[in-house]
């Protein structure tokens, strides 16, 4: 008998393709699994409307299932919207080491020129650090670089 | 049919404005801004992806977000004749952006309380993006305009030659009026004052002055298009039209 612990234990081992060392659940993604009669039904959010890792994940979750001889239906549910916030203690201390700074707390986004958000180097953790863009190398991260080691760094920015 | 003829319209703006900007991609003026855009385009496609999905279930005709996308006529497109703007330079298209941007970021606040429960789930999803290309959109439209002599004439220019089509980001016809009436549209009649505010508040900190000629132009919302419509819907629908029914 399949209990919805299981089914968790089992996503967890399915990673964000574009960020390897993050596992759907420590990214906060998934929202409820629940057994229908023979078949169960995962319900996953989005991060960012249009971030193209989520096909890949829903086809991930039912390679995974499948390995264990369990069929499932993967729903998307856009409500309550994604937050950065829930994102694991776990997930932020694997972002941390992989070379990704977590999400720190962000001033009002609405302040137009606010101060950038004072995120530390992930690699030598000084907080001497510049924003390059807003912008990064996916939906959800920013670009900056670290005045001190120099090296360039991906934000995985707040999103609340 | 009210509701999926709204539907159209907000998921056709994205579209629309999202394979625009994606136009950018290999041709920003620098990396970031590349990027940035090619991010916002991506953020665009993303919704039009969630309401066009949501209209082809309204319909119930078997059409689903990429039949919508993909393989309709131009008149049978009812985003903003502003969106459908050709990109120009760099100051053009981040003036498109901001005055779009500073619309949507408002009507999404306002579609969050939708008596239409998926309605309002994308608007919520979407504000949060909606905001944070505002910022990026206004912060640059300060920038150009405060900026040097040969920046600002050449924003100022954009303002004067994209005001004409902002009038239609308020057009409100019976089909509206009717999904107001059950709540599906919460009121938007203040909309555009808001819009003023907020628009009047950011050109002020960048020096440019809305130009006084108000001659306006629409016709989006009913399908009727200008001449650059055609052009770029032959190019996002090339590879259905070509290789009907293929998928990568």
């Amino acid at each position: 008998m399949v209990s919805p612990e299981d089914i968790y234990v089992f996503l967890e081992e399915v990673k964000d393709p574009e960020i390897p060392v993050l596992s759907i659940i420590d990214l906060g993604i998934v929202r409820n699994v629940e057994q229908l009669d023979s078949t169960w039904k995962i319900t996953i959010t989005p991060t960012y409307s249009g971030c193209p890792a989520m096909q890949v994940i829903e086809e991930e979750i039912k390679i995974r299932l499948s390995k264990e001889g369990i069929s499932c239906l993967v729903v998307n549910e856009l409500s309550p919207a994604w937050t950065t916030d829930w994102i694991s203690a776990k997930g932020r201390e694997n972002l941390r080491n992989y070379g990704i700074a977590p999400p720190e707390h962000e001033v009002d986004k609405s302040v137009l020129f606010s101060a950038p958000t004072v995120v530390p180097c992930p690699k030598c953790k000084s907080r001497s650090t510049k924003m390059v863009s807003l912008f990064g190398s996916t939906a959800c991260k920013a670009h900056y670089q670290c005045l001190i080691c120099l090296e360039p760094f991906d934000y995985f920015k707040c999103l609340k | 049919m009210e509701k999926f003829n709204y539907l159209l319209r907000l998921g056709d703006d994205s579209l629309i404005l999202g394979q625009r900007l994606a136009e950018w991609c290999g041709h920003g003026p620098i990396l970031e801004e590349d990027i940035a855009m090619t991010n916002i385009s991506l953020d665009l496609i993303g919704q039009a992806i969630s309401v066009l999905n949501y209209a082809g279930d309204v319909e119930c005709k078997g059409r689903d977000g990429d039949a919508l996308a993909f393989l309709r006529l131009e008149k049978d497109y009812k985003n903003l004749l502003l969106v459908e703007q050709k990109n120009g330079d760099f100051g053009d298209t981040m003036m498109r952006q901001f005055l779009f941007d500073a619309y949507r970021k408002l009507l999404f606040e306002r579609l969050q309380s939708s008596t239409d429960k998926q309605l309002a789930a994308i608007a919520e999803k979407s504000l949060k993006e909606t905001r944070y290309h505002f910022k990026h959109s206004a912060e640059w439209v300060i920038r150009l305009g405060d900026g040097t002599d040969e920046s600002h004439k050449r924003v100022q220019n954009s303002l004067n030659n994209l005001w004409r089509y902002t009038d239609e980001l308020f057009y409100v016809d019976a089909s509206d009026k009717v999904l107001t009436k059950q709540g599906i549209l919460p009121d938007l009649s203040d909309l555009k004052s808001l819009w003023l505010q907020e628009v009047n508040t950011v050109l002020d900190l960048a020096t440019l002055q809305i130009p006084t000629n108000n001659w306006q132009f629409e016709g989006g919302r009913k399908g009727v298009h200008s001449e650059h419509m055609g052009y770029l819907l032959s190019e996002l629908q090339f590879m259905q039209r070509v290789y009907p029914n293929m998928e990568w």
